[in-house]
């Protein structure tokens, strides 16, 4: 039984994952915005299996609210040993590029409260001397792009700190999972157009327990967007700001 | 163009909605929309009733929550988009299985209320609605209902086969059914004609929870309603053989250019599997999936109809003269050399059905898959409907895609009493359809 905290338990995304967790047995702790939903959520993974769950309300981009929220999590589950950070925003890239403000509170949201967050959980692991910290940071963080650059840049922020929090914890028994989904259909992705690239949560919930269970470093999910990444980032620029992307 | 995503079983209308929206939050209104609203479940209803052309359906697939399960008592609580498959999944290892299920396990909780489906064993367990303690029911203009036999009766017997009408049904308290595992003891045997179908069912269903016959449509004459007659009860435990967890059925690869099910190969299919045994009567063991869901072994099997899709036919006739009208309606079937491969006959019994447009009804049902051949179809089909009403039976709108308004107003009675509880946010194809020339 794994002990397993998730910030952004309500993201259609974690929620997927949570249930693989909950049919492992493993007690959950889950933090979110709206309490009713979380509860819905925490009901349903208590019937699928999980061990234990724990509800607490905190929004994320409060930063005082980090520690005590991590303490309540290691009191109830008696300890921690599996962090996964799920939270996010897709802010509007035009309201990005028009409005200062709006783009300083995406990065707030998708990279300046994860370095808090995370730098708390990572000394914690490290002080027990065991631990697994996963994120959810985007492919979108592999290359900026005129349709997402804020969010993207934001990600790729998050991407650069996880490779330098594992470089950090290499052998010190606390290991650090980047996930990069591409696009999936999620709330977050409601007013897009469903194009063949598109997987569903329960696809990228399904890899994201996996790459946890495997204690892999990076996971692209679903794993052919390895391959468009390494594509994009690999073209001239010239070519590059031909595109549409 | 029409949205394939969110078309019906048959495949037929076509049809377009104006938009699609989710619920995926229970605790949320439903979700506003600038046309009149329709829930739309897992799309495993065969003709209209699940679509609104020009208006907006709500995908329930996103309500898909347990919310809890009591394995002392086997009551289940859970949002309104779960499927009966993730039911099962959850409660078959732990000794508990659906109380009433439809021939395939790919439909939602929500859906299997809406057209309070029925099962194999209707003679005991009646309909779907019958096992549901309560439910919540959301209206458009937010009002939110708790409704069961006790609290809001008149709502809940309007919602129970009130074909999403009355509202977005959000959450569900279902009672399930103990078993001791996952295994179905099965007798089948061969008839040689309805009248041995009717004695058959009517001494099996004493004994034998479930029931059911397949028969032969292209049969004629004295011959007319032979087939075969399964009988089956939950297999008391046996060992303990591990629960073959089937994963990845096959799936039907593509839409074929015209229905593999036509003149040619309907008479030797139905003659094949008529004789398909040199035995005529045999006992075996069947896990509880091929059972009772052998069409879900292959994945869009509707495919096979071709382009034009099909129409599902599924009436009840009355206990009186029930042989007269099923013999004369399988008799112009197979004279039109009509019909499918699917063809299903079974007793409903008595046990009255919850809600005021329930089909299931006491009587004979006789369901069957037509592939769409335009006019001739569609006439044979009024045909049918003309035998069924003379009977005093009824079609059920599930599988419906084209019975007239009056016919519909014949065999739903009810349906002037049930329309003072339709919510005005709410609309579909088919009930547009089926009100045209109505008030
Ligand atoms: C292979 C096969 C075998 C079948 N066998 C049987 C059988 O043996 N017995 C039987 O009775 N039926 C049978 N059916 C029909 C099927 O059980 C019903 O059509 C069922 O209602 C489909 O459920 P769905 O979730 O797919 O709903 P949909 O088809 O998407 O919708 C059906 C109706 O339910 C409404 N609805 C759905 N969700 C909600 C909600 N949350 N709130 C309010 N309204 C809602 C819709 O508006 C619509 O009116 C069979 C169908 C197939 C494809
Ligand atoms: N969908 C995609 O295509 C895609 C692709 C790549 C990466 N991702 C990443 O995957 C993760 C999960 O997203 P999703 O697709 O599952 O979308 P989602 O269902 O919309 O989930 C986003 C979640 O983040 C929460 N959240 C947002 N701001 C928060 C804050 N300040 N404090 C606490 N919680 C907050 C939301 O909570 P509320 O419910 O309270 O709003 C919501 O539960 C995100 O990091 C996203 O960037 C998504």
């Amino acid at each position: 039984m794994r002990k397993i905290l998730i910030v952004g338990a309500t993201s259609a995304i974690a929620e997927q994952a949570a249930r693989r967790f909950a049919a492992d047995g493993d007690a959950l702790f889950l933090v979110g915005r709206r309490a009713d939903r979380l509860e819905a959520v925490a009901d349903d993974l208590k019937v699928r299996g999980a061990h234990t769950t724990g509800t607490h309300v905190m929004d994320a981009d409060d930063l005082a609210a980090h520690a005590p929220m991590l303490d309540a999590a290691e009191a109830a589950l008696g300890g921690l040993d599996t962090v996964l950070v799920a939270y996010g925003t897709l802010p509007d890239q035009a309201a990005c590029a028009a409005e200062p403000a709006t783009a300083v509170a995406a990065w707030h949201t998708n990279a300046v409260s994860q370095i808090a967050l995370l730098t708390d959980v990572a000394n914690r692991f490290e002080r027990q001397g065991h631990g697994l910290i996963a994120a959810i940071s985007s492919v979108a963080g592999d290359r900026g792009r005129a349709s997402n650059y804020v969010y993207g840049s934001a990600k790729a922020g998050l991407n650069a700190f996880l490779d330098g929090l594992r470089h950090r914890l290499f052998g010190s028994g606390v290991q650090v999972l980047t996930i990069r989904p591409g696009m999936v259909d999620t709330p977050m992705t409601a007013e897009f157009d469903k194009g063949p690239l598109f997987a569903s949560p329960e696809k990228v919930g399904g890899d994201i327990h996996k790459a946890i269970g495997k204690r892999r470093a990076v996971c692209y999910t679903p794993g052919f967007w390895w391959l468009i990444m390494t594509v994009i980032q690999s073209l001239p620029r010239a070519v590059f700001h031909r595109t549409q992307l | 163009m029409p949205d394939s995503a969110h078309a019906s079983w048959g495949r037929y209308p076509a049809s377009r909605p104006a938009a699609v929206t989710r619920a995926t939050d229970r605790h949320r209104a439903v979700p506003e929309a600038a046309t009149p609203v329709l829930a739309y479940g897992n799309g495993r209803s065969y003709g209209d009733s699940c679509l609104n052309n020009g208006g907006t359906l709500v995908e329930t697939r996103g309500l898909d929550r347990f919310i809890a399960f009591d394995p002392t008592t086997g009551v289940l609580d859970c949002e309104a988009g779960v499927l009966l498959a993730e039911i099962l999944a959850l409660a078959v290892p732990q000794g508990w299985f659906l109380p009433v299920t439809p021939g395939t396990q790919y439909v939602t909780v929500g859906g299997a209320i809406a057209n309070d489906v029925h099962g194999k064993n209707h003679h005991v367990a009646g309909t779907f609605g019958r096992h549901v303690h309560e439910l919540e029911l959301r209206r458009t203009d937010g009002d939110c209902l708790h409704c069961s036999r006790q609290l809001n009766a008149d709502w809940f017997a309007a919602t129970v086969g009130g074909l999403g009408l009355t509202g977005l049904v959000t959450r569900a308290r279902i009672g399930l059914r103990r078993i001791e595992g996952p295994y179905m003891d099965v007798d089948t045997r061969r008839f040689d004609d309805l009248d041995t179908f009717l004695k058959l069912s009517a001494a099996a269903d004493a004994d034998h929870e479930y029931t059911v016959a397949w028969t032969d449509c292209t049969a004629r004459g004295r011959a007319v309603g032979r087939g075969w007659f399964m009988q089956a009860n939950h297999k008391p435990a046996l060992g303990q053989k591990p629960d073959p967890r089937r994963r990845g059925a096959p799936a039907f690869p593509f839409t074929t250019p015209v229905s593999m099910i036509n003149r040619a190969t309907l008479r030797p299919l139905n003659t094949l599997y008529f004789h398909r045994r040199w035995r005529s009567a045999w006992r075996d063991t069947q896990h509880y999936q091929p059972y009772f869901y052998p069409l879900d072994g292959i994945r869009h099997w509707n495919r096979a109809y071709g382009p034009t899709g099909f129409l599902q036919y599924q009436c009840v006739v009355p206990h009186t003269d029930a042989r007269a009208s099923i013999t004369e309606l399988l008799e112009r079937i197979a004279a039109a050399g009509a019909g499918s491969f699917l063809s299903v006959l079974k007793v409903f019994g008595d046990v009255p059905s919850p809600g005021l447009m329930s089909f299931p009804r006491p009587g004979v049902t006789l369901a069957l898959d037509f592939p769409n051949r335009g006019r001739p179809t569609f006439e044979l089909l009024d045909a049918l409907d003309g035998v069924v009403m003379a009977a005093g039976g009824a079609v059920y709108p599930a599988k419906d895609a084209r019975m007239s308004g009056a016919a519909f107003r014949q065999y739903f009675p009810e349906w002037r009493r049930f329309s003072a509880y339709v919510d005005p946010g709410v609309s579909s194809s088919f009930w547009r359809r089926v009100m045209e020339e109505a008030q």
